[in-house]
Parts: C-alpha cells; structure tokens; sequence
C-alpha cells in the first residue's frame, strides 16, 4: 500500500516534467526543421561559397557532442543576451538537430529526380518556384522516414538540457531520487514516461509517412 | 510568305570540350509541323532545349516572334510560358494528380484563380482525352496516358510552338498509337511543332517538313515526300531506309 502511495506520489512530481520536455523537443523540432530545410536548399541550389559555408557548419556541429553544444550555448550566449535555461537549452539542441537536419533535407532533395526541376522550368517557373512548389514536396515526403528518426533522436535528446537546470523528466526524476532515496521508483517512471513518449510519437510518424507516401 | 514564328541562326552548343550543335539554321512558319531525324548523337535533343532555353547555345541566336530570345538580358522564364515541351521520360509532378499537374501552371506561373484555372485544366484533359482520369496521380497512369497529361500539361499554358522531344520512344508499342494521334490532331488544330521522333510514319502523315540531322549539322530538309523518296544526300537516303525498314521488321 505504502509502495502504490510513494510510486504515485513520485510519479505526480516527475510527470510535471513532462510538459517541458515536451515543449523542448518542440522547439528544438521545429528550429532544426526550419534550419534544416533552408540550409539544404542553400547548399543544393546555391551559390558554391554558400554551399561551402553549408558544409562547414553541418560538419563541425555534427562533430560535436551535443551536450558540449548546449553547455556552449548556455553559457557563452547567456553572457549577452538574457536566455531563460529552457530557452538557451532548447534553442541549442534546435542549432544541432538543424546540421543533422540539413543532411536530411539535402539527400531528400538530392534524390527527387532531375527530370522534375526541367519539367517545372519547361512550363515557364522560375527556379525558386520549382523548388517550392515541385521539389520541396517531393523531397519533404521522401525524407519523412529519415526525419522521423531524427525526431525520436531530439525527443530522447531532449534530456541533456538537464544539464543546464531545465526542469524536465530526467531532472524532475533526479529532484525526486535525491529526495526519497528510491532511485529505482524514480528512474521506472522516468523510464516509463520516455517509452511512452517515444511509441506515440513513433505511431504518429509511422501515419504521415502512409498519408503522404509518395507514389513512384 | 508569312513571317516566321522561331528562327534558329547559326546555333552551336558546346558542353566542356564537347561541341554538340555545330551551326544549326532553321527557320518555321506558323502552324508549320517540323519533323527531326537523325542517329542518335545528333544533337535533335540539344536543339530543342536550345530553342527553349533550358539550355542556352554557346553561340548564335534564336527569335521567337520576332523577338531574340538568346539576347542578354531575356526573361527566359517568359519565353518559356510560350513554348510547351514534351519529354520522352514524361517528368509528370508525382505528387499532384493528372488535375494537379495542368493546374499548377495555370496557378502558379499564370497566375489564375483556383477555378478557372480548374475550369482550363478540365478542357486540356478532355482535349487529350484524359478527363475521367483527372483525379489518378501519375503512378496509376499508363505510359500513353501519363504522356498525354504531359501534353496537356503543356497545352494548358497556351503556347505558341510546342516541342516533343521523342515522345513516344518511352513507350510500349500499343500505347504510342493514342498519343500520336492526340499529336496529329493538335496539328490538325494549326499548332506550331517541332518533334523530335523515330516514328516514320508521323512523320510521312503529318509533317510538313522533315529535317535530317547528323553530327550537329542539319543535312538535309524537305517535305516528308521528297525526304522518304528523293533525298538528296546518300546519308539521308541510307539513314531513313534503314529506320523504315526497322521499323517494318516483324
């Protein structure tokens, strides 16, 4: 009795966390797609010194741990400007899904077949239509699976911003583990709450891919 | 004598070291249907996307209607809202049904309203005979059929001259039959074309010239009559008996 009263206690504590988490992974998403998208266009369609600029930040970044990234962001950026640890965490981890992204994006629009730009061209677009209304939305289906697993990376991913004082899962759980001296109880939920997590959002990606599988 | 709606001067096309089109002069009149043959290497392909654009010569010049369309300074673009191309490998927008494929450049490059441009993209279908397939994406289309949604994919942005880069060459015998014969009516309608094919007896039927190129030259040039029965050069006479007689084979 004591045991179901300590695990829903615990569990009530860490699952406030599970908002922010949640929140973290939406922003890291969603800056990464936006820096991985326009980046991969930029190192596709641009001029070469932009290309080679592409290239650099892509590859030094994913060189990187991506705590390492996140602790430089912290700490050296909230030097300057005034970033919440939620924001600077999150905002770091965005920066570095963004070069894992940018790779991403690129090989999708890499592999949307060339006949499809001519053809766009032929009928009287501009090269910047062409991308967007003809090879984006090809190249966005076609990366869906890869981006899926990026986004399941982010999720878990998502913890490190512990590191820097983010009040998520993982540092809910410790709080928690410190207080009662019952890590097992404290990490199982954490454990559990990740699992579920990452099954729904896996669900979910495994249902756009069908809606917008493209037909070859 | 009308005046002529393309003019091709003394085009030649270089990739790298590699000159493809050695000096090409053509001129074709409205409503003209212009046949080009040759081996493959030619350079037939080169000059269409010369005459489009997508491919600029390295040297001389093209006018369409009078205007030169290889001058600096071109919206090429522009140019190509009034030449249609159709390609050998269809290139149909795999993520937009046969509808969405002749819609998106009525909205998107023409500008147009979502119905009209509907409306238009209806009659293009229909005039290709494709419009109970308006709502299939290209991956449940037939060869002929995705080839036609090309056509009136082309057709929809109410070009000038259309181009056919060896349109049915991609195809299974049975089915190059439903989109010549979309072609020969378009020809019928007086659209100005220029086609780029094997198919000899087109080009007997429905061409108002046949042009022989080889080498990045054109060779020889003649109504289909006299190029089939009477050519000129040897090389003409040798290449179209032995296409002809390909084609005869059983």
């Amino acid at each position: 009795m004591e045991f179901v009263q300590d695990l829903l206690t615990t569990f009530n504590f860490i699952v406030q966390g599970l908002w922010v988490t949640i929140s973290v992974t939406a922003v890291a998403l969603t800056t990464g797609v936006v820096i991985g998208i326009v980046l991969a266009i930029a190192r596709v369609y641009g001029h070469p010194s932009l290309q080679v600029a592409v290239t650099v930040y892509s590859v030094i970044i994913r060189a990187v741990p991506v705590i390492v990234i996140i602790f430089i962001l912290f700490f050296v950026i909230s030097r300057y400007v005034n970033l919440s640890p939620f924001w600077a965490g999150a905002l770091a981890l965005g920066f570095a899904s963004g070069a894992y992204q940018t790779e991403i994006f690129r090989g999708a629009l890499q592999a949307v077949q060339p006949g499809q730009m001519i053809a766009a061209r032929a009928i009287g677009m501009s090269r910047l239509q062409a991308i967007q209304s003809v090879v984006l939305p090809q190249a966005l289906r076609l990366a869906l699976p890869a981006w899926g697993n990026e986004a399941t990376l982010v999720l878990k991913d998502s913890t490190l911003v512990f590191a820097v004082g983010v009040p998520e899962i993982l540092r809910r759980a410790q709080q928690v583990s410190a207080r009662t001296f019952e890590p097992f109880l404290a990490f199982g939920v954490a454990l559990l709450l990740y699992l579920a997590l990452t099954l729904i959002t896996t669900q979910a990606l495994r249902w756009l891919e069908r809606r917008y599988r493209l037909q070859m | 004598m009308t005046t002529p709606i393309l003019r091709i001067e003394d085009v030649h096309k270089s990739y790298g070291n590699l000159q493809v089109l050695k000096g090409i002069s053509l001129t074709v009149h409205p409503q003209e249907v212009v046949v080009l043959v040759g081996p493959s290497g030619s350079g037939k392909s080169t000059l269409l996307r010369c005459i489009n654009l997508l491919s600029p010569p390295t040297k001389g010049r093209i006018w369409l209607e009078n205007q030169d369309i290889t001058a600096p300074g071109v919206n090429q673009d522009r140019v190509r809202q009034r030449i249609g191309m159709v390609f050998q490998e269809f290139n149909l927008f795999t993520h937009l049904t046969a509808l969405g494929n002749v819609m998106i450049g009525l909205t998107k490059v023409r500008k147009m309203r979502k119905n009209e441009a509907r409306d238009l993209a209806m009659f293009e279908l229909e005039r290709v005979g494709l419009a109970d397939r308006a709502h299939y994406y290209p991956a449940q289309l037939s060869g002929g059929q995705k080839q036609r949604v090309a056509i009136a994919r082309a057709l929809g942005m109410d070009p000038h001259v259309m181009l056919f880069d060896e349109p049915t060459s991609a195809l299974d015998p049975e089915l190059t039959g439903e989109v010549l014969a979309v072609m020969q009516k378009l020809a019928s309608e007086g659209m100005t074309m220029i086609v780029v094919s094997h198919e000899m007896g087109f080009a007997r039927q429905v061409a108002d010239r046949v042009v022989f190129m080889e080498g990045g030259v054109v060779v020889e040039e003649g109504p289909p009559q006299r190029m089939f029965e009477q050519a000129v050069h040897e090389r003409t006479r040798t290449f179209l008996r032995t296409i002809e007689y390909m084609r005869q084979a059983p």
